[in-house]
């Protein structure tokens, strides 16, 4: 059965009936899902829920279906990891990845929304899908409506990453390149959306699709034992994670899943594309617009819809935002790695990067306890990094400790 | 000087369904009181009440973000094109 009541505007709180909306009439404000939480309470408890497969579905009272999910049934319940040797390098107590670059089907967070969305989809008897992407989202919107048996029209702007079209082509989707940014993607499926019954993920289908991302957040909650952590560093791009998150663990608060949640939200973006945490340093709530530049394309979003609700978020919080460059990115990525075994992509190497200057600046706390959003995977964004090229030897023991000879590891 | 409006979804109840509206106008903000004129009531829809536009609209010239030109104030040329497009999700 489903627990949604209907969809609600979140600026001027007009209702709606459950349909492929996503915005207000009254004044183009975003709608939301609105829940039946009573009902919920009585039905979602810890005990139900941990008796559950672990995937995203655990937690389905509080997705927006109607029905039995049918996209994406493998989804969710990535791991938790407890990051001792990154800690170590960063002098925190304690601190954990939350680690959607090993996500299903395509190695990011985005997984989780496109299982709802497209579920969704078929509840609403779409015959074809699609969405405005900076990659991550192609990738999972192509994969799950290949297996759902949906045509997918994906469009990317075209200077994404190679990874990231070949990880869309593939699946058999027409793929789109639009020449220009995200922002241009995104008006074009607006206005496709207007002309063509085609469910656009996160233009007509944004209001279902955005819950989709609460389930990182009860994962993290779950994980850590049914408690919020004290502090979340989150990757910003549109701006919805953050604030799905935050939104999962007040949820969670007011089913009694968890105790009352005292997290800070701290938003991470790139300098080359800072619009959400410029404002935050602004001492604002309001957004001016960017032109995109930097490495991390897919937090490359000039214009982030959920901005405004971001910079509330993390104000209501307590906690802050920082951007970091394009040289930090690629540092944190190589850092995750080499002290995790994590490969990241730019968008994981920008949390990071961002996690390390607010700890130097003391917004963050060496007793906090620390969790740290990964969202993608580093073999999608391989071009970010340039490594050192490797010289080949002959296949004899003493090329070999020749080459290594000058490697302490080796000597003992 | 004439333009097409494209108009999004939630507005079309004002325009009798029209997908698109042409008009003659020097800027954006006269563009609007075209709109108004012949669809009364579309102009709180897009303009707050101090005449700002609505924090979750983007208005574009030929693709071009008016807040990156010169807001309601933009001049809008010959057979120009101009979007009114709602703000959506990232991806």
């Amino acid at each position: 059965m489903s627990y949604v009541k209907g969809l609600k505007c979140r600026i001027c709180g007009t209702t709606y009936p459950v349909e492929p909306l996503a915005i207000c009439e009254e004044c183009f404000g975003p709608l939301e899902v609105d829940y039946d939480y009573e009902a919920i309470k009585a039905k979602l408890t810890r005990d139900e829920i941990a008796s559950r497969s672990k995937t995203l579905w655990r937690y389905r009272e509080l997705l927006p279906l109607d029905g039995e999910p049918k996209v994406g049934l493998q989804t969710g319940c990535t791991p938790l990891v407890r990051a001792e040797r990154l800690a170590e390098a960063l002098g925190v107590r304690e601190l954990y990845l939350k680690n959607d670059a090993v996500s299903h089907p395509t190695l990011s967070f985005k997984d989780r929304v496109v299982a709802v969305a497209l579920s969704k989809a078929r509840e609403f008897e779409f015959a074809a899908v699609g969405c405005a992407s900076t990659g991550n989202l192609a990738n999972s919107v192509a994969a799950n409506a290949a297996a759902a048996g949906l045509p997918a029209f994906i469009l990317i702007p075209d200077n994404l990453e190679k990874s990231k079209v070949i990880g869309t082509q593939v699946f058999g989707a027409t793929v789109v390149p639009v020449r220009g940014n995200y922002d241009d993607v995104n008006r074009l499926c607006s206005e496709i959306a207007g002309r063509h019954r085609i469910a656009f993920v996160n233009v007509n289908l944004r209001p279902f699709y955005g819950e989709g991302s609460k389930t990182f957040g009860f994962e993290i909650a779950e994980q850590l034992g049914w408690q919020a952590p004290d502090a979340v560093v989150v990757p910003m791009a549109g701006g919805s994670l953050i604030t799905k998150i935050h939104k999962a663990f007040k949820e969670f608060e007011r089913l009694g899943i968890i105790p009352s949640a005292q997290t800070r939200f701290y938003g991470a973006q790139a300098t080359g594309c800072n619009p959400i945490s410029a404002a935050v340093k602004a001492g604002t709530r309001e957004i001016s617009p960017v032109k995109p530049d930097t490495i991390a394309k897919s937090l490359a979003i000039g214009n982030p819809a959920d901005g405004y609700f971001a910079t509330g978020v993390i104000a209501e919080t307590g906690g802050w935002s920082e951007d970091v460059s394009d040289q930090e990115i690629v540092e944190s990525i190589r850092l995750l790695a080499e002290t995790e075994g994590i490969f990241t992509e730019t968008a994981g190497g920008t949390t990071l990067a961002v996690t390390k200057k607010l700890l130097t600046q003391g917004y963050l706390k060496a007793n906090d306890r620390i969790v740290v959003a990964i969202t993608g995977n580093g073999l999608k964004t391989q071009e970010a990094l340039s490594l050192t090229s490797l010289e080949s030897i002959e296949a004899k023991i003493s090329e070999f400790e020749k080459l290594v000879s000058a490697r302490s590891a080796l000597a003992a | 000087m004439s333009q097409t409006v494209i108009i999004p979804t939630p507005l079309r109840r004002f325009t009798n369904g029209a997908e698109t509206v042409e008009v003659e106008a020097q800027t954006i903000g006269e563009i609007f009181d075209q709109l108004e004129a012949h669809y009364p009531g579309i102009r709180a829809r897009l303009c707050e009440e101090n005449g700002e536009l609505r924090r979750f609209i983007n208005v574009y010239v030929d693709g071009e973000d008016i807040r990156f030109l010169n807001k309601l104030e933009t001049s809008v040329g010959e057979k120009a094109e101009v979007s009114i497009v709602p703000a959506i999700a990232g991806g």
